[in-house]
């Protein structure tokens, strides 16, 4: 029986990264991204990357490691505001970005997954987005044709999984994992908890093993909070600081 | 006398009705969320995966996996759920949002929009503007009246790179309302004056023509 289950990220890597190469990253902001697996890519030293992802991490986490190494060529994402190193590389020509805006982004990668290979929408008609792009009209109104994405790799964060690959996300940590999970042709999970078969409710499951070609719990998280936002205890004070 | 901040977003709260699902941008559409009438229901969507939006936790008790799509740690609500960035995607592109209340630079008088690049100066990206004015049903921009450099930002036609063409029905201003026919050709309309701002002093800092109800 084939075995998914990997020691560590680094050993879950072995074989599958190559210069040049696609990579699909999961997460929005620093939530719900594989921090490990994308520790262990900027070890393995690989380079010429082009990367899909909604954002690219901070200076000093996240994506922003395989930016700082110099290993990313090529980004596309809908948003890259928290991120200094990257406004710097870009402005200076060093970075090659294509902006999606982040629905479109989402639904290109999840067509990727499921076989179609392109589709209308009506995001970004009349703006730079649609700019040499097939449009067209459907019952009176104008619809922009994008292009699905896929990518050699994909690498996911999930809250559990089991040796089947079978995945649970947590809370907003969800966002782009379970689309990207399955738009690539290899696809790495990463999890907090790799569980035994049968420890996760079937009914429960958000991603289905047979996306999943390989899995690892993680050996730390650090889980960074980009924005803390708290209110305080006192009750009348509470509601003002929504 | 010009409207502070928290009266733009509680004149934006005037668009709510019970049972919205509804959009909040970043800045001062977040400030609306203080100004939902309690006799009213209305369900907060965050964009990158959720309905259900809770105020700001507790000092001490933020989740790393629980944020909003300003990246800020929130709570969850007894009838909250999850999703993907996909589903909710879906849910915005497909019209099942109410309203959407997002911050402007530019509005035209045919209610394009540009709110997310400054060429040569600002990399961010448009994140899920271009989505949210494209898919839901009805889009109100709270913005300054002027640049801080005085310059108009309500104008005949933007300068600025676009977030979506003819989007707009509703301009909030520390200065005033303006009404937007995008859909049909009778263009914007001044429906609401701040207290004491006259109509010769809106009209000065305004480029876009408009017609006026106030």
């Amino acid at each position: 029986m084939a075995q998914k289950v990997f020691a560590d990220a680094e050993a879950a890597l072995d074989g599958v990264l190559f210069d040049g190469m696609t990579l699909m990253s999961g997460g929005f902001g620093l939530c719900g991204i594989p921090e490990n697996l994308i520790r262990a890519i900027r070890d393995s030293g690989v380079r010429g990357l082009t990367v899909i992802s909604n954002n690219c991490g901070v200076d000093g986490f996240g994506l922003g490691l395989l930016l700082e190494a110099g290993q990313i060529d090529k980004m596309i994402s809908s948003y890259v505001g928290e991120n200094k190193l990257f406004e710097q590389l870009y402005l200076s020509g060093k970075l090659q970005l294509e902006f999606n805006p982040q629905g479109t982004l989402a639904e290109r990668i999840r067509a990727g997954g499921a076989g179609i290979p392109a589709f209308f929408t009506k995001t970004g008609v009349g703006t730079v987005v649609a700019e040499g792009k097939e449009t067209r009209d459907f019952d009176g109104e104008t619809y922009v044709m994008e292009r699905a994405l896929t990518a050699d790799l994909a690498i996911v964060k999930a809250w559990r999984g089991d040796t089947e690959g079978n995945l649970v996300y947590r809370k907003t940590a969800r966002n782009f994992n379970p689309m990207m999970a399955t738009a690539g042709r290899v696809t790495l999970a990463e999890v907090e908890e790799l569980t035994a078969p049968g420890a996760l409710d079937k009914d429960m499951i958000h991603t289905p093993g047979i996306y999943v070609d390989r899995i690892l719990q993680g050996a730390t998280y650090e889980k960074r909070i980009e924005q803390l936002t708290t209110r305080p205890r006192d009750a009348a004070r509470a509601q003002e600081s929504v | 006398m010009a409207w502070t901040r928290d009266q733009m977003a509680a004149r934006a709260a005037q668009e709510l009705r019970d049972g919205f699902y509804v959009n909040l941008g970043i800045g001062i559409p977040t400030l609306v969320a203080n100004h939902i009438p309690a006799h009213m229901t209305v369900t907060l969507q965050s964009e990158n995966g959720m309905l259900g939006m809770g105020p700001f936790p507790f000092e001490g008790e933020a989740d790393p996996d629980l944020i909003n799509a300003g990246k800020q740690t929130i709570t969850e609500l007894p009838d909250s759920s999850y999703f993907s960035s996909a589903d909710s995607f879906a849910m915005i592109r497909g019209g099942h949002i109410a309203l959407s209340i997002l911050g402007g630079m530019q509005v035209s008088q045919d209610g394009d929009l540009a709110n997310w690049m400054v060429p040569g100066k600002m990399v961010k990206g448009m994140g899920g503007a271009m989505d949210l004015v494209a898919g839901v049903r009805r889009v109100v921009v709270v913005m300054d009246h002027v640049e801080k450099s005085g310059a108009p930002k309500l104008l005949t036609a933007c300068t600025l790179p676009l977030t979506g063409k003819r989007v707009v029905d509703l301009v909030i201003t520390d200065l005033g309302v303006f009404e937007i026919d995008r859909r049909g050709a009778a263009g914007m309309t001044l429906i609401e004056r701040a207290p004491e701002v006259s109509v010769a002093e809106i009209q000065a800092k305004t480029q876009a023509q408009f017609k006026i109800a106030a």
